[in-house]
C-alpha cells in the first residue's frame, strides 16, 4: 500500500492482521484504552481526575507556560537538527517529533538531586536537565561518543544498546539506596531515579532484569517507557501481547498508563512516581502512550512500513496543540506570550545551527586519550607511534 | 608471612579492601551465607552486612548492569561471575559500556569495578564450567586483565585490582583455588606487570593462573635432563609486561607459551607476533605455543587429552631446543 491512500481504520489499527493463532492477544486500545490516564483532550479541553488535579492546581502560571516554553523549544531544536542531518551536517538524527510531552512532562518533575538515564532520544529530557543541547549533536556529528559530564546535570550519556540503561539506573538506585538517600523526607536529598526506554526495549532482557532488580530492591527508580507504538519499522503486537504498563505487576510494583501527549497528565504521573520512589516506596512503571510522528531515525523510511491514515490520526493528539489550546481558554497564556516563544525558538534554532557548524573535529590523537584511567602501555605506545607517523608526513612536505 | 589457600587469599584480600574502603561493594550469585560456590566471599556477608555483600538475582546480564550503576554512583563494585561459561550474558555490558564509558564520556565517569571469573579447567565439571575465556577481553579496549596463580598474588592483586580507577577482568585458576602457599607483607610489583618465578638460561617458559604450576614443574622436570629452564608468571594479559618479556626472551632465546585456552588468537599468538616483531634476531627459535584445542571444552573424561600437561610442555621444549 503506497502512503497515499488511506486504509480503512480497521485495517490501519486492526487487531488480527499479524495474529495466526485463534484467540487474540490482549493488546492496547489504540486510543490507550479507558485506564489510561488524561488530564487534556486532544482538544485542549480539561479532563477531571480525582487524585492528580490536585497536583496539577499546584501549578503557577508561570510553571504552566515555561512547560510551553520547553514543548516548543525542545521541538524547534529537533527540526533544526533535522534539517542539519539533511544537509549533511549530522550523520544521523533521532527525532522525538510527538514525543515532547513525554519527555518535558517527566523531565520537569524531577529533582534537581534526580538523576534520568536516557537512550538516545531523549533530546526534551536532556533540555529540561539544562544539558546544553548543542552537546547532544556532538555523536551524530561524529565528534564524540558521549561529549558530557554525565554527574553535572545528573543526565546520563545516551546509550545505543537497546535497554542497557534500565540496568544502569537500577543500580544507580541501589547505590543512592546505600546512601541512605531515600525515604528520610527531606526534599532536597531523597532522591529518585529514572530510566528512560521504549517499546522495542521491552522485548530486551537487560530491561526485564532491571525490573527484577528493582523489585527485589524495591529501588527508587522510574521505568518511563514512552511507548511510541513503533520500534523502527515493527509495530507494538511484534513486541508485547500484553499492554506494557501490565507488566510491573509481575515484578511486584505498580504501573500506570499516561497520556504521553497529555503534558500535564505526565508531569503529573511521573512526579507522583518519582515521589514514591524518594520517601521509600519503590520503583514504578510509567508506560507514556504516544506517537514517534517522524521516522526512527533519519535513516529509515516509515513510509515503508506505516500507513499515513495513522499519523494523521496522531496529528490531532499533538501535544503543543492542544496545551496551547487550554493555555489560552484559561487565559495562562495570550497571543504575546506565544509569539515571544515562537521568537525565542528562532533564535535558539539559529544559535544551535550555528554552533553546530563550528563545532571542531577532534584532533586526531584524541582517539587514544581516555581509553584507561590510568595509562596503559599498548595505548601509549601506540600514540606515541601515531604522533611519529604523521609527522613523518610534515617532515617530508617540508623538505 | 602466613600459608593460605589462593582461595582464602583472595577472601582476605577483599576484606581488606572492604575494610579500607566502605565504598567497595561485592554483588554476585550465592555471595552470601554460602560464600560462593567456591566459598571465596565466606563470612564476608556476617561481618559488612547484606548492603556490602550483595546476593544478587540469577541474571549476569542484570548483575553487570546494576554493578555500572553502582560504580556511577561512587561505588566500586566487586562482582563474581560463578563460572568462567556464565559471563557471556554479561558480555555486552562489560565490553559495551564498562569498556568504554571513561572513554565516551572524555575521562568524565570512572567505572572501577573488578570482574572476579573462576576460569580453567581439570576439576571434572560439566559444561560451560571449564572454560578460558580471557582472550575476549584482552581483546577489548579499556578493560585490564589479570590472573592470578599463587596465594601471595591472589591476596595483593584483587586489592591492586579493586584500587585500580579502570575496570579489571580478574581471572582465578580454580583448579588451584586449595593450593597452599605463604602470603608476603605486600604486592610484588605493580598490577600489570610479570613476575619471574624461576631462573633460567636455555628457554623461557610463559604461562598464566592454572598453567603456572604445571610449567614449574616442567621446569624441574627439565632440571633433571640438565636443562636450565626460565618461569614467567605473566600475571596480566592486558596489558602484557612487554618489558619483562622481552628481557626474558633475549636472556634464553626461546619462548614456549603455555595456556589452557585454545592457541587460536589466543594470548600466546600476541606474544609470539609481538616477539617476533622486535626480538627477531635474538631469537634461537621461533615462540611455541602449548594450548588448548580449538573445538569446545571437551567432555571431563576427555579434559585430560585438552590440556596442556607436564608431557606437552616439556615436548614443547624438546622442539624448541632442537632448532
Amino acid at each position: 500500500m503506497s502512503d497515499n491512500e488511506v486504509a480503512p481504520l480497521e485495517t490501519a489499527f486492526g487487531v488480527d492482521h499479524h495474529v495466526t493463532t485463534a484467540e487474540a492477544p490482549e493488546r492496547p486500545a489504540h486510543e490507550g484504552g479507558p485506564e489510561m490516564v488524561q488530564l487534556l483532550s486532544p482538544e485542549g479541553e480539561r479532563v477531571p481526575h480525582a487524585e492528580l488535579d490536585a497536583l496539577v492546581d499546584e501549578l503557577s502560571d508561570e510553571a504552566l507556560r515555561g512547560l510551553y516554553r520547553d514543548l516548543v523549544l525542545v521541538r524547534r531544536f529537533d527540526a533544526e537538527a533535522t534539517a542539519l542531518q539533511r544537509q549533511g551536517e549530522l550523520g544521523l538524527w533521532a527525532s522525538l517529533l510527538g514525543q515532547e510531552a513525554a519527555q518535558v512532562g517527566s523531565g520537569r518533575a524531577m529533582r534537581r538531586q534526580d538523576y534520568a538515564f536516557p537512550t538516545y532520544r531523549e533530546h526534551g529530557v536532556a533540555w529540561t536537565r539544562g544539558v546544553d543541547p548543542v552537546n547532544l549533536l556532538g555523536m551524530f556529528r561524529g565528534v564524540n561518543h558521549g561529549g558530557w559530564d554525565p554527574n553535572e546535570k545528573n543526565f546520563h550519556l545516551y546509550t545505543i544498546i537497546i535497554g542497557a540503561q534500565t540496568l544502569h539506573a537500577t543500580g544507580y538506585a541501589m547505590g543512592v539506596q546505600r546512601d541512605g538517600d531515600v525515604g528520610t523526607g527531606d526534599g532536597a536529598r531523597d532522591t529518585a531515579v529514572i530510566a528512560y526506554f521504549g517499546d522495542g526495549a521491552t522485548s530486551q532482557g537487560d530491561v526485564s532484569e532491571a525490573l527484577v532488580f528493582a523489585g527485589v530492591n524495591n529501588s527508587p527508580v522510574v521505568f518511563f517507557c514512552q511507548n511510541n507504538q513503533w520500534a523502527i519499522s515493527e509495530p507494538n503486537e511484534k513486541q508485547t501481547r500484553a499492554p506494557l504498563w501490565h507488566r510491573a505487576r509481575g515484578f511486584g510494583f505498580p504501573g500506570i498508563r499516561v497520556d504521553g501527549n497529555d503534558v500535564l497528565a505526565v508531569w503529573a504521573v511521573t512526579k507522583q512516581a518519582l515521589d514514591a520512589a524518594r520517601s521509600g516506596q519503590g520503583p514504578t512503571f510509567v508506560e507514556a502512550f504516544t506517537y514517534r510522528m517522524g521516522a526512527h531515525t533519519t535513516s529509515d523510511d516509515p513510509t515503508k512500513y506505516r500507513v499515513s491514515a495513522e499519523v494523521e490520526v496522531w496529528k490531532h493528539r499533538d501535544p503543543i496543540e492542544r496545551y496551547k489550546r487550554w493555555l489560552t481558554t484559561t487565559g495562562t497564556g495570550d497571543a504575546e506570550f506565544f509569539d515571544a516563544v515562537d521568537a525565542e525558538a528562532d533564535e535558539l534554532g539559529a544559535s544551535v545551527r550555528e554552533r553546530c557548524l563550528s563545532m571542531p573535529d577532534p584532533q586526531p590523537s584524541e582517539m587514544f586519550d581516555h581509553v584507561y584511567a590510568s595509562e596503559h602501555p599498548v595505548t601509549a605506545r601506540e600514540k606515541e607511534w601515531f604522533a611519529g607517523y604523521h609527522a613523518s608526513f610534515e617532515e617530508e612536505g617540508a623538505r | 608471612m602466613s600459608t593460605t589457600t589462593i582461595a582464602k587469599g583472595i577472601t582476605s584480600g577483599l576484606r581488606a579492601a572492604m575494610e579500607k574502603d566502605p565504598k567497595v561493594v561485592l554483588m554476585g550469585e550465592d555471595i552470601g551465607k554460602l560464600g560462593g560456590v567456591f566459598r571465596v566471599t565466606e563470612g564476608l556477608q556476617k561481618d559488612f552486612g547484606e548492603d556490602r555483600v550483595i546476593d544478587t538475582p540469577l541474571a549476569e546480564a542484570g548483575i553487570m548492569g546494576t554493578a555500572i550503576g553502582m560504580a556511577l554512583r561512587g561505588y566500586r563494585p566487586v562482582v563474581e561471575i560463578q563460572f568462567d561459561g556464565f559471563v557471556y550474558p554479561a558480555f555486552d555490558h562489560i565490553v559495551s559500556q564498562v569498556a568504554k564509558l571513561h572513554a565516551r564520556s572524555l575521562g568524565f565517569v570512572k567505572m572501577p569495578i573488578v570482574i572476579r571469573i573462576p576460569f580453567g579447567g581439570g576439576i571434572g565439571a560439566v559444561e560451560h564450567h571449564s572454560e578460558s575465556n580471557e582472550t575476549y577481553f584482552a581483546h577489548t579496549a579499556g578493560l585490564r586483565v589479570v590472573a592470578c596463580s599463587n596465594p601471595h598474588d591472589a591476596h595483593w592483586m584483587i586489592q591492586q585490582a579493586i584500587e585500580s580507577d579502570d575496570p579489571v577482568v580478574f581471572y582465578e585458576p580454580k583448579r588451584r583455588y586449595w593450593d597452599k602457599g605463604e602470603v608476603g607483607d605486600g604486592p610484588d610489583g605493580a598490577l600489570g606487570s610479570a613476575r619471574v618465578l624461576r631462573e633460567g638460561t636455555d628457554l623461557t617458559l610463559l604461562a598464566y593462573g592454572p598453567m603456572v604450576k604445571t610449567c614449574l614443574q616442567a621446569a624441574q622436570a627439565a632440571q633433571e635432563e640438565g636443562r636450565s629452564i626460565e618461569v614467567v608468571d605473566l600475571r596480566s594479559l592486558s596489558p602484557l609486561d612487554e618489558g619483562a618479556i622481552l628481557a626474558s626472551a633475549r636472556k634464553t632465546g626461546r619462548v614456549v607459551v603455555v595456556h589452557e585456552a585454545s592457541t587460536f588468537l589466543g594470548i600466546g599468538a600476541e606474544i609470539s607476533a609481538m616477539l617476533t616483531e622486535r626480538a627477531f634476531y635474538e631469537l634461537e627459535a621461533p615462540v611455541l605455543r602449548v594450548g588448548g584445542y580449538n573445538v569446545p571444552y571437551p567432555p571431563s573424561r576427555l579434559e585430560e587429552e585438552f590440556l596442556p600437561d607436564l608431557d606437552r610442555v616439556l615436548d614443547a621444549v624438546d622442539r624448541s631446543l632442537a632448532y
